[in-house]
């Protein structure tokens, strides 16, 4: 399971969105390769699941990537973040 | 590390701030002033706002505005900025912030602990509460010291 985390500049609320997902898939006990990338390298990034908030998922979906996509309101809840990280990787057969 | 790099030259309070725009604006100035960034930094944030939207928006009332190392950055810092009005981002989950923390940094590994830092800061509540409602830097000091 790869999961992308994908944020503007790749190195900023990207990194925070990545560190809260490690714990997060850790807990769940699924293996994932969680690393972060910024917007304009994502299109050409092969993996499940991409990660992002609204303005960064919408711009995700106008590129056809190929893989689940994950929205997140904000980036410090991890209970909604838990949620729907769940869903994708259920959906994915990894859960 | 966040005690160590949010002195409290680097921390100021506004009343208000007329749009997001003068928010960036007042949440660089610190940073400028000690000369860990370039202008062209500040145009870099407004730049990836235009192309992005609010993204940097992390949390209800917090703001990371943030650019490239390549964007004008000196050497790693952080600065916080209250808006104690709150102004508002376009970010309807999110708004009014009244938090803002600018992050520059020089590479892609060295902030690392900053920001781990940072989420915890963000996720305690309490601490966020008491620093939008500090009444003066010292106040907001004491409560990063704890990180």
């Amino acid at each position: 399971m790869k999961i992308m985390v994908v944020c503007g500049n790749g190195l900023g609320t990207s990194l925070m969105m990545e560190m809260s997902i490690k714990t997060i898939v850790k807990n769940l006990a699924v293996t994932a390769d969680v690393d972060h990338v910024d917007l304009g390298s994502a299109k050409g990034t092969v993996c499940d699941i991409f990660v992002g908030t609204k303005d960064i998922t919408e711009q995700l979906v106008a590129q056809n990537v190929e893989g689940e996509i994950v929205t997140l309101d904000n980036m410090i809840d991890k209970a909604a973040m838990k949620e729907r990280l769940s869903e994708a990787l259920t959906k994915l057969g990894a859960l | 590390m966040l005690k160590k790099m949010l002195t409290e030259d680097v921390i100021r309070i506004h009343e208000s701030a007329e749009n997001w725009q003068q928010s960036i604006e007042f949440a660089c100035q610190a940073l400028l002033d000690n000369g860990a960034i370039e202008p062209s930094y500040v145009d870099a944030i407004f730049r990836s706002h235009q192309e992005i939207g609010p993204y940097y928006v992390v949390g209800p009332g917090i703001a990371m505005p943030h650019a490239r190392p390549e964007d004008g950055v000196n050497r790693l810092s952080l600065s916080l900025t209250v808006i104690k009005q709150g102004v508002n981002f376009d970010n309807e989950e999110n708004d009014p912030v009244k938090l803002l923390l600018t992050l520059a940094a020089t590479d892609s590994v060295s902030h690392v602990e900053a920001i781990q830092q940072l989420v915890e800061l963000f996720m305690n509540e309490e601490h966020i509460e008491a620093i939008c409602n500090a009444s003066d830097t010292a106040a907001v000091r004491s409560i990063v010291e704890q990180y």
